[in-house]
């Protein structure tokens, strides 16, 4: 018997060495180790033998089925690995041809980007930001804001108007009126949105985009203007700029002043090459806002609708600032309507 | 305003380069906008000459041989054509190097045969008039020949052209931005000019001045000059400022009028005495229609809101803006009335603005002048007939209006000065600025007592007064400081930050920003197919547009998303997305004149998908491709969405391809393929387009995520194919199978549709990926088997749907 064994097991073990494919492999498993092949048989003969000869035997037959297993599994993992190699050197692709493309994203508009720009700038000082209507009355528009009753910005060549007593804001200015009547000092605000002026060149659009400022509690100072414009002017445009005030005339502020913040394309107004730099053209500064102090005549407007503001000794600053310029002059923009034409190759450029 | 910087300099010479002077007064207010260098060139070849000898040019009839002594020892020879010229005449003489003011270089030259070794010019030729008729006669006492003529003549002016702000109309004239130069650097300011008056007041014979109270005249003068010599030249050193100044000399009497306004800033007018109809001038407001002939030859008519001066023949002059051809000087006027009056600045802009004329006058009159000017300019006026006439005003000067009267002290405290600067403001320096000025200070306890100049009318407070010493002390002493934060952290609203998400998510998608017109054209209500009754046809109209195309305020962001597309089209772009966040306006009934609603939208047209090798044809985009946008959208912001068939379409959608969008179950906006009309109209083939009401979306953003317990237990997934009808909306299908599943029913996913004639006449099939869960225990293949019966049972019994197996 078990000589038998041996046998089958030589047998066996010659087949299994002689197979090339994994398939013939599992043909073989099936006939050497299946429920009908010899081995198997032979097992089952084992309980017919005398006690004795049962425990060699029956050793003898696993030792030849564990070995023959292995034979095969060990030949199945050769041959798989070497059909493997066979397959993937017939499968192969182009990997230099343009790979599949995701959705391609497309951009804010310019003026989105920079209104956010400015927006974070004031948040991380501690402004919030408010907003108010297009279609505006004359009275936030102009009267709260001090403009004289013949004041020429009111003039119907400048203004937009829907019937006599409302207009299409032509600054964001009403925004602090509103902001003020809303809520008592201390105060710190911006607004930022759409204004409206009758003017269409090349260098104004009856549509542009303002934001205002707007600063009140005791004792605010036009240091405290001067100090928060100057770390505006850092954070948009490189923390080397320089700010200087130069006196203006805005009707709701007193002292009232227009910054300038130090050329960021030139030294001095010369560039490189000691030509005069285009940006500034030579002259080192460049005018990017207009602010002041918040005129007492305008506490006194906002005082008869909000007692929080009557009668009290405060000092406030506002400023206003156009997005279209600020976005024109840091991204080299050379036209305005160059922001309303909405032309796709202009807009890829940006956001 | 354009300013002579020599006239400058002759009343205050800080010895400052002409860069200097534009920085100072550009920091202390005065915008300097540009510096323009006037005259010859190479003024050092500009010299007296002698014509000695005249002898006529041998080949050429006009032609004259010069010979001209220019000082040098040698006598030059130089070819004249100028009739005027004369033996002994004193003459100024350009040598060769000389640059004359129309940019002509003057070289050794010949002229028909005969050398020339220079150039007899002109006044015009030295950039001092525009008389090219003859040379420029010198008087012998300018000689002798050989002297610099830049020793005679003014050949070379630099011009500072000056932004004035509106509250300063004092200086519109040359010695308020003298003053303005002695406040900032404090070089010596000289006597004003009208010092010293030669006039006097009084009544005044010969004249009659009536004003209508309420035509907007606060102040009219007048005095009379008799016995003027008209054949009298302007000096030339006025001449050639009123040249620098951008104005052209005329005659000695409007250059005086001119002059004076130069200086003061006031305007002035002078009538021909004798061309005064009656003797009287009448100060009213203009009848409607009533037509004047002004100064430059053209009629203007005029309306109930203008103003003019007439006598008795009618109107002569447009008050404040140009004087009439009827009663202007000429050079037979030997008797002058000069009138300086002050108007109503907006009145006069009005004017000028309407008739489309605006004069060195209107320009500053429309600022809003003090009385105090009219006066003034008189009492220079007067020194200059004198000076050049030679002729004293008659005696007495009509005056009427507002007098000078004398303005209350401001006081001033220099403490809260200090608190307002942000910079200790002592109370003696404030005094002296305030003084250079003009203003009368006087130092009262801590405070400072201050009366301002009468021409100063913006200085009515004492924060005007802290401005004037702001800017005149130099803002760059100004510290810089931050306040302390006074109101705690600051951050995005809710509606703030979501918007910001919404145009994050939709660039992300695939989508440009463009910024659209708020104006709309009136034809755009026809143009996108709206019903007579579609409250969209209602608009915030503008009473001044810039265009009829331009009158309304748009209700509906459509219209800019066509533009960006018909633009884009237009320069062969096919692959188009586009959204714009912005206000629509709707016209309010009640307080407020308009709503102002912010919406979404978008458009998107051409290839869904960009081409590629693998798949080179991608669809257009259509409906389906807007509402993956949205899926992608409002699936970002977590927002509960759906679409559903329109029952009554957009005007401007394909009928069979528009859909309302639902949020929390409610109207939220729309969304469809446009109308094939409009996209013809835009040139493009077809386009998805949506718009969407912004509030609604972020109301419907959840404010805050909390955790849910993410199931321990497996799901069991089933398909159901169900045939429908065709009309019957796929979103349909979805919704009852959701709400007829019952808990254990997680979701429901749609993944195929499909239409064959094996399956009937106007039937699809519609297949459905459910998966089932329970929180509790593992479901079985029956527990999802029924679930999915409740299903079918449903929808057959709403839709007749039947299951396919
Ligand atoms: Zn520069």
């Amino acid at each position: 018997m078990i000589d038998q064994i041996e046998q089958l097991r030589n047998s066996a073990e010659a087949a299994v060495t002689a197979c090339s494919t994994v398939a013939d492999l599992e043909e073989q498993r099936v006939k050497w180790l299946g429920r009908k092949a010899e081995l198997p048989n032979l097992l089952r003969g084992i309980r017919e033998l005398p006690a004795d000869q049962r425990g060699p035997a029956g050793q003898a037959a696993n030792q030849a089925r564990t070995s023959i297993e292995a034979l095969i599994d060990s030949r199945t993992s050769e041959l798989a690995a070497a059909e493997m190699l066979l397959n993937l050197a017939t499968d192969s692709v182009d990997p230099t041809l343009p790979g599949d493309p995701q959705p391609v994203p497309g951009r804010l508009h310019l003026l989105t980007q920079t209104r956010r720009e400015i927006e974070d700038v004031f948040l991380g000082l501690g402004y919030a930001i408010a907003e108010g209507p297009e279609v505006e009355s004359v009275a936030f528009n102009f009267d709260a804001l001090n403009h004289h009753p013949t004041h020429p910005a009111r003039s119907r060549t400048d203004t937009f108007y829907v019937d006599s007593e409302t207009l299409l804001r032509t600054h964001t200015s009403p925004v602090q009126i509103r902001s003020m009547i809303d809520q008592p000092p201390p105060i710190r605000v911006i607004a930022p949105g759409r204004v409206y002026r009758r003017d269409d060149d090349a260098t104004h659009t009856p549509q542009f985009h303002q934001i205002e400022g707007l600063a009140v509690d005791e004792g605010l100072s036009l240091a405290d203007l001067k100090g928060t414009l100057l770390a505006f002017a850092k954070a948009i445009f490189g923390s080397d700029r320089e700010i200087r005030l130069r006196p203006h005339f805005f009707p709701f502020t007193e002292p009232s002043v227009e910054i300038d913040v130090s050329c960021f394309a030139c030294e001095g107004g010369k560039s490189g090459a000691g030509e005069r730099c285009n940006v500034c053209r030579g002259a080192g500064w460049i005018e990017i806002l207009g602010a002041g102090m918040v005129d007492p005549n305008v506490f006194a407007y906002v005082g008869d609708h909000q007692p929080a503001y009557a009668d009290r000794d405060l000092q406030g600053f506002a400023f206003g600032l156009g997005v279209e310029r600020i976005a024109m002059l840091k991204h080299s923009v050379p036209d305005l309507r160059l922001l309303y034409t909405n032309d796709l190759r202009f807009l890829r450029q940006f956001g | 305003m354009r300013v002579p910087l020599s006239l400058l300099r002759s009343f205050c010479d800080p010895e400052l380069s002409t860069d200097e002077i534009a920085s100072v007064l550009a920091l202390s207010g005065t915008e300097v906008e540009r510096i323009t260098e006037l005259g010859v060139g190479g003024v050092e070849n500009f010299v007296v000459g002698n014509v000695v000898e005249l002898i006529a040019h041998p080949d050429a009839d006009r032609l004259r041989v010069c010979t001209v002594d220019v000082g040098d020892g040698t006598n030059r020879t130089i070819v004249c054509g100028a009739a005027n010229v004369a033996e002994g005449q004193f003459v100024a003489v350009a040598l060769p190097g000389a640059v004359v003011a129309n940019g002509m270089k003057i070289k050794l030259s010949k002229l028909r045969g005969v050398k020339s070794e220079g150039m007899i010019c002109s006044e015009e030729e030295l950039g001092l008039g525009s008389s090219s008729d003859g040379i420029l006669e010198l008087d012998p006492t300018e000689g002798p020949a050989g002297r610099p003529l830049g020793e005679v003549l003014t050949l070379q002016e630099t011009v500072l052209e000056l932004e004035i702000t509106p509250n300063r109309p004092d200086c519109l004239g040359v010695w308020g931005v003298a003053r303005e130069l002695h406040a900032a650097t404090g070089a010596a300011l000289s006597a004003a000019p009208w010092d010293d008056d030669l006039g006097s007041v009084g009544s005044l014979d010969g004249l009659v001045v009536d004003l209508d109270a309420g035509c907007g005249c606060s102040r009219f003068t007048a005095r009379i000059y008799e016995g003027i010599d008209p054949t009298v030249p302007t000096p030339r050193a006025i001449k050639a400022h009123l040249i620098a100044a951008g104005m052209r000399s005329v005659s000695a009497v409007v250059d005086i009028t001119n002059y004076a306004m130069l200086v003061t800033g006031e305007p002035m007018h002078a009538f021909d005495l004798d061309r005064i109809a009656g003797g009287t001038l009448k100060v009213r407001g203009s009848n409607p229609g009533e037509v004047v002939e002004a100064l430059d030859g053209t009629s203007y008519e005029l309306n109930d809101s203008d103003v003019v001066i007439a006598d008795a023949d009618g109107p002569t002059s447009i008050a404040g803006v140009m004087g009439g051809a009827r009663s202007e000087v000429s050079d037979a006027t030997t008797r002058v009335a000069l009138e300086a009056a002050v108007w109503n600045g907006p009145g006069i802009h009005a004017t000028s603005v309407r008739l489309g004329l605006r004069s060195e006058a209107s320009t500053r009159f429309e600022k809003g002048l003090a009385p105090v000017m009219a006066g003034r300019a008189q009492a220079f006026a007067s020194k200059l007939f004198e000076l050049i006439f030679a002729c004293a005003p008659n005696p007495g000067t009509i005056d009427i209006g507002q007098g000078e009267g004398d303005s209350e002290p401001i006081q001033l405290d220099p403490a809260k000065a200090s608190s307002l600067l942000g910079i200790e403001v002592e109370a003696s320096s404030a005094a002296t600025t305030l003084s250079r000025l003009g203003c009368v200070v006087e130092q009262a306890g801590p405070l400072l007592h201050v009366v301002p100049p009468p021409e100063r009318l913006d200085l009515g407070r004492a924060v005007d007064l802290v401005e004037e010493i702001a800017r005149i002390d130099g803002l760059d002493r100004i510290p810089s400081t931050l306040p302390p934060s006074a109101t705690g952290a600051a951050s995005l609203s809710d509606a703030q930050r979501i918007r910001r998400r919404i145009e994050d998510t939709l660039a992300g998608l695939g989508l440009f920003e463009i910024a659209g017109w708020s104006f709309d054209s009136p034809r755009i209500a026809d143009r996108l197919l709206l019903t007579e009754s579609d409250p969209r046809r209602s608009a915030v109209i503008i009473e001044n547009p810039m265009s009829a195309e331009e009158s309304l305020l748009r209700t509906t962001l459509l219209g800019s998303l066509l533009d960006a597309a018909a633009h884009n089209s237009s320069h062969g772009i096919k692959r188009l997305g586009f959204f714009e966040i912005g206000s629509v306006y709707i016209p309010a009934s009640s307080q407020s004149a308009a709503t102002e609603p912010p919406r979404i939208a978008g458009l998107l047209s051409g290839p869904s998908r960009l081409p590629t090798w693998r798949d080179s044809e991608p669809p257009s985009a259509d409906v389906h491709s807007g509402v993956g946008v949205l899926a992608g959208l409002l699936d970002t912001l977590r927002v509960d969405w759906s679409v559903i068939a329109s029952e009554s379409p957009e005007p401007f959608l394909h009928p069979g391809r528009a859909a309302e969008v639902l949020v929390n179950g409610l109207t939220a906006g729309w969304i469809g393929d446009l109308h094939p009309q409009i996209s013809d109209s835009v040139g493009v083939e077809s386009a998805c387009v949506f718009e969407l009401d912004l509030a609604k979306i972020a109301e419907a953003v959840p404010a805050i995520q909390h955790y849910q317990a993410v199931s321990g237990q497996p799901a069991v997934l089933q398909d159901l194919a169900v045939i429908v009808p065709r009309a019957v909306s796929s979103g349909e299908v979805v919704r009852i199978a959701l709400e007829s599943g019952g808990e254990v029913l997680e979701s429901v996913e749609l993944f195929d549709v499909y239409a064959s004639p094996e399956l009937g006449e106007d039937v699809v099939s519609i297949a459905l990926r459910l998966t089932f869960r329970a929180e509790d225990r593992t479901l079985t293949e029956e527990d999802a088997s029924a679930a999915r019966a409740l299903i079918v049972n449903q929808l057959n019994l709403e839709l007749g749907a039947t299951a396919r197996v």
